[in-house]
């Protein structure tokens, strides 16, 4: 078949593929019991695409039951503030999506919403997802306590003692929470754990995927049903400056807030953006930056940049933030890395817990600490830029979550 | 012929036992299998993420590594077995990352090299073939695919497409370990299997005893054990050779006899 000659032939809005691959990267490494139900989920996903309806309910729930619009807040003190430090003229304005007033207090939820749709159109009558920090458990939970669903969530044992919050949350909504204490009890070992569950209970499961990774088609639909973010944060800044933002910056776990706000603005040419990984305690010591310490390879069902060795084996993320430390990283990420679209940087453990002081004190705003690395990226970054120039950084999740580690880090005890 | 296909042209059906890389004594574990009458081997290549394995070959993957085995160890070890025992076929099976890591090319001049006859790759699907398999066909290795439960009729043909050596029914939708289907299940799958493919068909996962692996055999062209196997090594560790030569002498001689009237 030749492929159609489409209008939009240069644009970077049109990945992936029809298989699945975003330039070398995506794909659907599956198990072959899965393959099947991951071609039905395609072929679904087409379908409510294409259907006003599903739009129509998941704008609607979007609306009443999340709270979108998120409003997008100018940050008048933090941007004095890194101004003072800056040299003269320089200084940029910066500016929050506020996703972190959502219901449940992340962007999560935006997802969570347009999957449970997908779940219900399939006719599937159980959802299991997994979860690091415990914010797409907990979005998970909920909109299987909203729609009637019963609800697992696979959670490394490690998150669990240390996100304990979000742990009784999932429970207070009715979600059965599973410690997995394989390998070293993270993420990567509840995403694990969670194709387990699926491969066997296929006939009746849906896997709700919480980032913009895994086999096709969830890197594009986390995506496009996170684009919300950045859909509504083009049109609020053109309505409320006239104008594009300069520069856009996010946090980036497997890259579903990321990609939620970049991909709507990937073909204005004059938008420059920057994705934030963790560093860890350094990129030379633990970390969990794929694109800056990683390789191509296969885990999860795709193909993406990795953190392994030079056997293959997956090494171990780590991050003060339970919902980076993941060894990989969404593949349209890798893409947009390798054309060189989209700039990636990261950010230390104690980067980030100094940014997340410094927006409690200059904003009245507790961010969760993955926001907060956006935010260390956007304190480097704006000193460097002149006045004029518009930051807009997506500020994911709220803190609530997160107040026992800070606390813990800074020495005080609860 | 290749080493194969003469393993299931024995006029009877054939024993595939698999062992995990690196956990245990490998090189005594695998003569143990082949001294119990073991018609093919899977030698499993150990990954941090065996995300289709229930509990038993985790632990033997974590084992293995934990100890150090490198994907160099696991081609010495294969070689060495070609050495010792000519006739044998071994299989690699494993995950995709460590088989792709150096580039497909290099995996499949390795396994040709060690005298790997085929490999498993769980995590290949058909649909991205590319990654492997026309390196290993290349190389002259056979790709062995899964058929499982939920591969459909419409989709067999691209599952055979590009595979040789046989085709390994995974029996139930699940990971490795696990409960074992209803036979009747198995019966009707085999023969639809069978009625596609022009290559044998293994049937694996859940099958643990003598008597399982004889039910099936009667239907099957091959059966396969391995968490069975797997689980003497996590319980005898160094001195799992000799329950491992007990246990696949009592499975070989059941399937063997599987379909010979009483
Ligand atoms: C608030 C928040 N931000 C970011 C992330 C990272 O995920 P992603 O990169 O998919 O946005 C998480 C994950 O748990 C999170 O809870």
């Amino acid at each position: 078949m030749n492929a159609p000659v489409s209008p939009a032939a240069n644009s970077y809005r049109n990945q992936p593929d029809e298989r699945g691959h975003f330039g070398a990267f995506g794909g659907r490494y599956v198990a072959e019991t899965l393959m099947p139900l991951v071609l039905d989920l395609e072929a679904e996903y087409r379908r409510a695409k294409a259907d006003p309806a599903f739009r129509a309910e998941f704008d609607d729930l979007l609306e009443h039951y999340v709270g979108r619009p998120s409003p997008l807040y100018y940050a008048p003190r933090l941007t004095e503030t890194l101004r003072a430090g800056a040299p003269a003229g320089q200084g940029a304005q910066v500016w929050f999506k506020r996703d972190e007033l959502n219901h449940t207090g992340a962007h999560k939820i935006n997802n969570c919403i347009g999957q449970i749709l997908l779940a219900i159109r399939m006719g599937k009558t159980r959802i299991i997802a997994e979860t690091g920090a415990g914010q797409h458990g907990v979005a998970t939970a909920t909109v299987c306590a909203r729609f009637g669903l019963p609800c697992v969530v696979y959670m490394g044992a490690t998150d669990v003692a240390r996100q304990a919050p979000n742990v009784f949350r999932m429970k207070l909504l009715g979600a059965e929470v599973v410690p997995v204490t394989a390998g070293a009890a993270t993420l990567k070992d509840a995403m694990n754990e969670a194709l387990r569950d699926w491969v066997a209970n296929v006939h009746d499961t849906f896997y709700i995927i919480g980032t913009a990774a895994g086999p096709h088609p969830y890197p594009e639909l986390v995506r496009d049903f996170q684009s919300v973010i950045g859909r509504e944060a083009r049109a609020q800044m053109l309505a409320r400056t006239g104008r594009l933002p300069d520069l856009l910056v996010a946090a980036i776990g497997g890259g579903s807030n990321a990609i939620g706000l970049f991909h709507p603005f990937l073909d204005d040419p004059t938008v420059k953006m920057l994705g934030v990984e963790a560093a860890g305690y350094g990129l030379d010591k633990l970390h969990a930056a794929s694109l800056a310490g990683g390789r191509p390879g296969i885990l999860h069902g795709n193909k993406t940049y990795l953190l392994q060795d030079e056997d293959g084996q997956i090494l171990e993320g780590h991050s003060i933030s339970a919902g980076l430390d993941y060894p990989g990283i969404g593949p349209e990420h890798s893409w947009l890395k390798e054309i060189g679209r989209v700039d990636y940087t990261s950010v230390t453990d104690d980067e980030a817990l100094a940014a997340f002081q410094l927006l409690c004190g200059t904003e009245g705003i507790i961010p969760a600490l993955e926001p907060s690395h956006a935010i260390a990226a956007v304190s480097k970054v704006a000193p460097t830029l002149p006045e004029d120039a518009i930051i807009l950084a997506n500020l994911c999740g709220r803190g609530d979550k997160d107040i026992f580690t800070v606390a813990d880090k800074l020495g005080v005890s609860l | 012929m290749t080493r194969l296909q003469a393993a299931f042209s024995k006029g009877r059906p054939a024993l595939v036992a698999f062992i995990t890389a690196g956990d245990g004594d490998t090189a005594a574990n695998l003569d143990a299998l082949v001294a119990g009458g073991a018609d093919v081997i899977e030698l499993g290549m150990p990954f941090t993420d065996p995300m289709a394995d229930g509990p038993a070959i985790q632990a033997a993957n974590l084992r293995s590594l934990a100890k150090g085995t490198r994907t160099a160890d696991i081609f010495r070890e294969a070689a060495a077995f070609r050495a010792r025992h000519p006739q044998t076929p071994l299989v690699l099976m494993g995950y995709a990352n460590p088989m792709v890591v150096r580039g497909a090319e290099w995996f499949a001049a390795e396994c040709a090299k060690a005298g790997v006859d085929g490999v498993i790759c769980v995590d290949i699907p058909p649909e991205e073939d590319a990654e492997l398999g026309p390196a290993l066909r290349a190389a002259g290795v056979s790709l062995i695919r899964l058929a499982t439960p939920t591969t459909d009729s419409a989709r067999l043909p691209a599952v055979l497409e590009g595979s040789s050596g046989f085709l390994y029914y995974v029996s139930v939708a699940g990971v490795t370990g696990k409960q074992q289907a209803a036979l009747d299940s198995i019966e009707q799958a085999v023969a639809r299997l069978k009625a596609a493919a022009t290559i044998p068909v293994a049937v694996g996962f859940g099958v643990r005893t003598p008597e399982q692996a004889a039910a099936i055999a009667a239907h099957a062209d091959g059966v396969v054990v391995g968490s069975a196997l797997v689980d003497l090594v996590a319980t005898h560790g160094d001195a799992a050779p000799a329950h491992i030569a007990t246990l696949t002498s009592a499975l070989s001689r059941a399937v063997h006899n599987a379909r010979v009237p009483a």
